[in-house]
């Protein structure tokens, strides 16, 4: 008997038996939609905080000034800044793994335009900071090395600083005073958001390095090429550990540090804290997951239970098939087609459940949701193999019987 | 050549402790074109044998010819085949596969005989128009009456053209009329040169066949020529004859 004409069989040995075939799909349908939700529910967490390493950089290694030690007497951290813009120009240089490093001067003051104004943030920087910060453009264009080399008095605003003196209208091209010295926007920066400290990110405007520290924060800091920090990314696939080392040695030796003196710096590599909470949300993806999986083996035995009722239930049936000239592979395969469709049907329904109730949960509870395609295909695969596997065995007892047992069954 | 040859046929039966003789020695040979009523009271026998003579079921010993082949020693498959080309059923429950139509009941021999669904519907159609009931093709068990249920039964039994049609109590669930129609229409294929194995234990069945088989204690007792009543004359003369009121 041909595989299509057993097919046919089976379907409808199913369809005379609805109710039962139904309330058996929904163990799968409720085993499946529920891996394919709490899978959603786990994604969309993780991504929320793979997110938010994103937006920070997540190879991103900040440089602050250190300790100073002057004639023995230890000065607190940053009260003198100690690295300068050629630092960053050597670690871009010297170290293969650094893909950009960009120095910034950092102080505050007043922005005016027109009879508006707001004090901010004000950033002194290279045109490698974009690329050091993952931050990109939302309209006009970024700084470039013209604009540093120049000294030139243009100026990038962040989005809180675009909305409070700009409300809705485009402030490119615009003339704004900054600590009274006019400077051109040429550009607004992405939102970025808040950082991990709460801190409003976009509360900022970037001028040209050379302009800081000529004309805008000037002070002490005209005169030497101190700067706040230096932000540094490190190129994909590197070891974090090995290059921080590499800037280090080159950074004491660059402050000429004797090797029994303390760094007289700091290198902080922001991403490590949220490494450690997306480790925390993958064990609740994993975790989410493993008590979906249980409710989907649930729903197979709940088959095989049904399937080995079934075969109870008709043995005489079998018992007549055989008489009529069935092999014993003839109802092994029926009745394993049947295990296998009730669980690949029920599985599909349980994907439209679950796709759907993950958008669900994404809507009311206002919780992020991913519907992983690789999560849809597992519970697929693995309803169709719980088919296998647990209509196998009651396909096996029934094709076993012996055609005379079947028939005098009662 | 006899269709079926059998020679010191024996089956054992293991029930706890003790051997069930169920056929203790049975050589019986049947022509083609033969009408046999095995009869015997329940535990002689009768029914192992015609689950012996259908390829049901294997013999503990002896020999069993089916068409000049030996059967005794062929695989489930093999046997599977044999029943499935050369013999056909017909139970006292019928034996019908519920909520399926008559149709479906009747294909479903040339299913597994591996038959496209083209060339199973026309045979099909034809075998259920042999037995009167082309016209409840669609109908299913449930919707029929017991003596059409098992003419259904029949037709199935008929639909791969077998050289063996083994009746196993017939007629055992119904009425007396609706027997005496199921035995006409047995007359009518054993006429057509289909040999007909009948198992019964009433008399009045009995009569229709043309050599009867007494079974006792898993052996034959007797071997018996009858001239056989025709089911279709008595028909005629039992609607002449109204029932008194």
């Amino acid at each position: 008997m041909s595989f299509l004409a057993t097919l046919r069989v089976a379907l409808s040995a199913l369809r005379v038996n609805k109710l039962r075939s139904a309330l058996t799909m929904l163990g799968i349908i409720i085993g499946v939609g529920a891996v394919i939700t709490m899978v959603a529910v786990g994604a969309g967490a993780q991504a929320r905080v793979e997110d938010q390493i994103r937006n920070l950089g997540s190879n991103l290694i900040i440089i602050l000034s250190g300790n100073f030690t002057s004639g023995g007497v230890r000065m607190g951290s940053g009260s003198q800044p100690t690295i300068t813009e050629d630092d960053a120009y050597a670690l871009q240089r010297e170290v293969p793994a650094v893909q950009a490093a960009a120095p910034a001067l950092r102080g505050s003051g007043q922005v005016i335009f027109g009879n508006s104004n707001w004090s901010t943030q004000i950033q002194g920087t290279t045109p490698e900071y974009f690329e050091a910060r993952q931050w990109e453009i939302a309209t006009g264009k970024a700084l470039d090395q013209s604009h540093v080399d120049a000294g030139a008095k243009v100026v990038l605003l962040g989005q809180t600083v675009a909305q409070s003196l700009f409300g809705d209208a485009d402030p490119v091209g615009e003339i704004v005073r900054i600590r009274r010295v006019p400077h051109q926007v040429i550009g607004v920066l992405e939102r970025k958001g808040q950082s991990m400290v709460g801190q409003d990110q976009d509360d900022v405007v970037l001028i040209p390095i050379s302009t800081a520290r000529k004309r805008v924060l000037g002070g002490r800091q005209v005169k030497s090429r101190n700067v706040s920090v230096i932000s540094v990314r490190i190129r994909d696939g590197v070891d974090m550990a090995t290059t921080e080392q590499e800037m280090r040695d080159l950074l004491r030796q660059r402050h000429k540090l004797a090797p029994n003196q303390e760094d007289d710096f700091f290198l902080r590599n922001l991403s490590e804290v949220l490494a450690a909470q997306e480790a925390s949300s993958k064990v609740l993806a994993y975790l989410l997951a493993a008590i979906a999986s249980v409710s989907l083996i649930v729903g197979g035995i709940g088959i095989m239970n049904i399937m080995l009722v079934s075969v109870t239930e008709r043995t005489r049936e079998i018992g007549l098939r055989m008489a009529v000239g069935a092999r014993g592979r003839d109802i092994l395969t029926q009745f394993l087609v049947e295990a296998v469709t009730l669980a690949l049907i029920g599985g599909l329904i349980g994907i439209v459940i679950g796709v759907t109730a993950s958008f669900a949960i994404g809507h009311l509870a206002g919780w992020r949701t991913e519907v992983d395609l690789a999560s849809v295909v597992v519970a697929v695969g693995f309803s169709g193999a719980i088919g296998v596997f647990f209509g196998f065995y009651p396909a096996r007892k029934a094709a076993r019987l012996a055609p005379i047992d079947a028939l005098r069954h009662e | 050549m006899s269709l079926i040859h059998t020679r010191d046929l024996a089956k054992v039966y293991q029930l706890g402790e003790n051997e069930v003789h169920a056929l203790a020695g049975v050589s019986v040979d049947i022509d083609e074109g033969e009408f046999i009523a095995v009869m015997g009271p329940s535990g002689s026998g009768k029914s192992t044998f015609m689950n012996v003579a259908g390829c049901l079921d294997v013999p503990s010993s002896g020999t069993y010819r089916f068409n000049g082949e030996d059967v005794s020693g062929l695989s489930a498959d093999a046997l599977a085949g044999i029943r499935n080309r050369s013999i056909g059923f017909v139970f006292q429950q019928f034996n019908l596969l519920p909520r399926t139509s008559a149709l479906a009941n009747v294909e479903l021999p040339l299913l597994y005989a591996g038959l496209t669904a083209q060339a199973r519907l026309p045979r099909a159609l034809a075998k259920l128009e042999q037995v009167g009931l082309a016209d409840r093709a669609d109908h299913h068990p449930a919707q029929l009456s017991g003596g059409q249920q098992q003419r259904v039964a029949i037709a199935r039994a008929l639909v791969n053209e077998p050289k063996l049609i083994l009746a196993d109590e017939p007629t055992g669930a119904l009425d007396s009329i609706t027997s005496i129609e199921v035995m006409a229409l047995l007359q009518d294929l054993n006429r057509a040169g289909i040999t007909i194995v009948l198992v019964t234990h009433e008399h009045d069945i009995a009569t229709f066949a043309s050599r009867l088989l007494a079974f006792r204690d898993g052996k034959v007792l007797s071997d018996t020529r009858n001239i056989p009543a025709n089911a279709r004359d008595l028909l005629a003369a039992r609607r002449d004859t109204p029932l008194p009121a």
